[in-house]
């Protein structure tokens, strides 16, 4: 996918501006994140449930690479086939290649972040394969030619106007040409729009939440059941998914659902996790005789043993940007990227590099909340610290940014200096006048004052000042 | 180098080791072997009976429908619920021995045929491997006996699940799987299903019945 990360700035004023967003988006602070929370309290158990989710996943990646043999082994003791892909253009020639060998026409997709991430639908369209979403979500967002905003609800900057307009422009050839107004009645012109498409469909792709290396299965969870009628109808599954998705066992996959669910939507459980092992047995009367998995690369290996390999823990639930007021501010596109939000802020730079996506981990005030709800304990606004520590070593931060921070530098380092300097500023901003206790403008401050007021310094004098007066107090 | 090496030795060299040997090599191996349980959800660690009201309780607050009855009571069960709910009486059913015990006969108005579902079906019938208490959740496992497609394809899915195969959590569930199918030997497909067919993909406001079934009830057999 073409990247305008380097426009974040220009792209969150756009969407500060779009109303049908802010309208979507305002659902959110109610929606998921309420939901999370009565779901959290619910679980007693839940921290302990965080903190060995981190555990597994921790323990996972210091040992991937036999976790990773361990389950090709048992994918291949059963039929199925494995296949590795250092690179993204390594995975769409091979499952170019899959689709071609079956003659596939049409594929029925399932959500997969990955696919987005190598742009898969676009290589396939190139090659005359159809791609279709299958999941509503993705679905809509694949009608209206957009990425998704949101990495579990990809259409959810969307209002429900606008999804009714799109059915209404791309179904009518089919026959359906009554605007429609009810959510369940979108739905259900969806489901059978879509009905036909996973009975014509040569080939099932999905993603995987879980590769489980003790059995070799692919673990997926969702919702509307889409990923299973497209891993059970056509005649080959290709499961598509990042070295990082393996876990040593389903002991381990009991305590990842159980912090996934409730994180992601705020369900005690998704509607549907399935496991798939192999191809169809011998006498089953459904399933796909052949079964693929393609395990991705993409620079993660890189990560690991690094101080960001705690990025590598992301189960993909989605709750960091649930939580974020920039994400709550601006939604998803706006970050120009596959994955939005603090997650997105941290991987990003990583998978497309900093001098694309610099600007991305600077779009936080360091809130904190991110990394409070993060179910597998990720320290997002560390690793963002550490991408605007690695934006300034570039020399990639703006010219007025990095003087700026220079001055700053060389008077901090100074106390006495500091003192001075901070004294004196703060009575030239008295003789500004501190009767309202704040400022409309100030020079050199309009980047702030344009968007607000400026706090007057109260009387008493600088903190160092106050705190002075008052340590000699406190001692006798 | 092939791409295989290409990428667990760019991992190796990242994590600055070797493939695992000695100590390192037996620790992991004997975590496979003998997976560790997570911290114990004790909200079902209940006898049997409570955990049957739990799962029933979980079942119906996630949007199924549940019937408790005892075996024979089964076959009037599911066609009573077909014509409660204005349903078609004709139903595609799993071949399973299991549901082969109750008395389908005893519904003359009820037509049946075995097998894996067409797209014209709109009932199917089944039974589940396990129910778990925790959430509610059904689990069903392929085989010749059980099609995946009946679990999705119909509009409505009635499941028979006994008293019996209800555990308290997924820990268990594993454990029986492991027993009936050997370890390391899973069947191709294991479905855990928690109600019916969702989506809040418009408006992050949930609407039943996505894809997959968009009713699901649960007839609970005492045994």
């Amino acid at each position: 996918m073409q990247s305008t990360a380097r426009d974040f700035k220009h792209n969150a004023h756009d969407a500060l501006r779009d109303a049908n967003l802010q309208d979507s988006l305002s659902k959110l602070k109610v929606g998921f994140s309420e939901r999370r929370r009565q779901a959290a309290e619910r679980l007693p158990e839940f921290e302990a449930l965080r903190d060995r989710a981190r555990d597994i996943k921790n323990h996972t990646l210091a040992n991937l690479d036999f976790y990773l043999e361990e389950f090709e082994r048992k994918v291949i003791a059963l039929g199925g086939h494995v296949h590795w892909a250092p690179t993204a253009e390594d995975a769409l020639r091979i499952i170019a290649d899959l689709c071609k060998s079956v003659n596939a026409r049409t594929i029925a997709k399932s959500k997969s972040m990955i696919s987005e991430e190598i742009g898969l639908n676009d290589h396939l369209e190139a090659l005359g394969i159809e791609p279709v979403e299958t999941d509503l979500g993705e679905y809509i967002i694949q009608l209206r030619h957009e990425p998704p905003s949101h990495i579990i609800a990809p259409a959810v900057h969307l209002t429900k106007d606008q999804v009714a307009d799109t059915f209404l422009e791309h179904h009518r050839a089919l026959g359906f040409t009554k605007r429609l107004t009810e959510r369940n009645d979108l739905v259900a012109e969806a489901r059978q729009v879509l009905r036909q498409k996973f009975l014509d469909a040569d080939v099932g792709l999905n993603g995987a939440n879980f590769l489980v290396a003790e059995t070799g299965s692919s673990m997926l969870v969702t919702n509307e059941g889409n990923a299973d009628l497209s891993n059970t109808l056509p005649k080959m599954q290709i499961v598509l998914a990042s070295i990082e998705k393996v876990i040593p066992t389903l002991e381990d996959a009991a305590v990842l659902l159980r912090v996934l669910a409730r994180s992601a939507t705020g369900q005690e459980s998704s509607a549907y996790t399935t496991l798939n092992t192999g191809p169809k047995r011998a006498g089953d009367l459904d399933g796909p005789s052949q079964y693929h998995v393609v395990i991705l690369d993409n620079g993660r290996s890189s990560v690991l043993g690094t101080k960001m390999q705690d990025m590598l823990r992301c189960i993909r639930c989605g709750a960091c940007m649930n939580h974020c007021p920039v994400y709550g501010a601006i939604g998803g596109h706006a970050y120009g990227w596959v994955y939005p939000g603090p997650i997105g802020a941290v991987l990003t730079p990583q998978l497309i590099g900093v001098e694309e996506a610099g600007n991305l981990p600077n779009a936080s005030t360091f809130c904190g909340r991110c990394e409070s709800v993060c179910p597998v304990r990720i320290p997002l606004p560390g690793l963002m610290r550490h991408w605007r520590e690695r934006e300034f070593e570039r020399h990639l931060t703006p010219r007025t940014v990095r003087q700026g921070l220079a001055v700053w530098s060389f008077v901090a380092r100074r106390p006495k200096l500091y003192r001075r300097l901070t004294g004196w500023a703060n009575q030239l901003l008295a003789l500004f006048g501190r009767g309202e206790g704040r400022y409309r403008s100030l020079p050199l401050a309009s980047g702030w004052t344009r968007f607000r007021d400026f706090p007057a310094p109260q009387p008493g004098g600088t903190f160092h000042a106050q705190w002075a007066r008052q340590r000699s107090r406190m001692r006798p | 180098m092939s791409a295989r090496s290409q990428i667990l030795d760019g991992i190796r060299r990242s994590l600055h080791r070797g493939e695992l040997v000695g100590d390192a090599r037996a620790a992991v191996d004997q975590r496979l072997a003998t997976p560790p349980r997570g911290p114990v959800v004790a909200r079902a660690q209940l006898p049997q009976p409570e955990k049957v009201a739990l799962f029933c309780q979980w079942a119906e607050a996630n949007n199924a429908t549940v019937a408790r009855v005892a075996a024979p009571e089964v076959p009037a069960e599911v066609a009573g619920y077909l014509a409660r709910n204005n349903l078609p009486a004709s139903a595609v059913m799993a071949p399973s021995p299991q549901l082969d015990r109750y008395a389908w006969g005893s519904q003359k108005m009820l037509s049946l045929r075995r097998g894996r579902p067409e797209a014209s079906d709109q009932v199917s019938i089944t039974g589940a491997f396990a129910g778990i208490a925790e959430t509610g959740t059904l689990v069903m496992t392929s085989g010749p006996e059980h099609p995946v497609s009946l679990n999705l394809l119909p509009d409505t899915h009635v499941v028979v699940l006994r008293e019996a195969d209800i555990v308290s959590g997924y820990e268990d569930v594993w454990a029986r799987l492991r027993d009936r199918y050997g370890k390391n030997a899973m069947p191709r497909t294991v479905n855990t299903i928690t109600g019916p067919s969702r989506t809040g993909d418009i408006e992050q406001a949930m609407e039943l019945g996505a894809h997959g079934p968009r009713r699901m009830h649960i007839v609970v057999v005492r045994e």
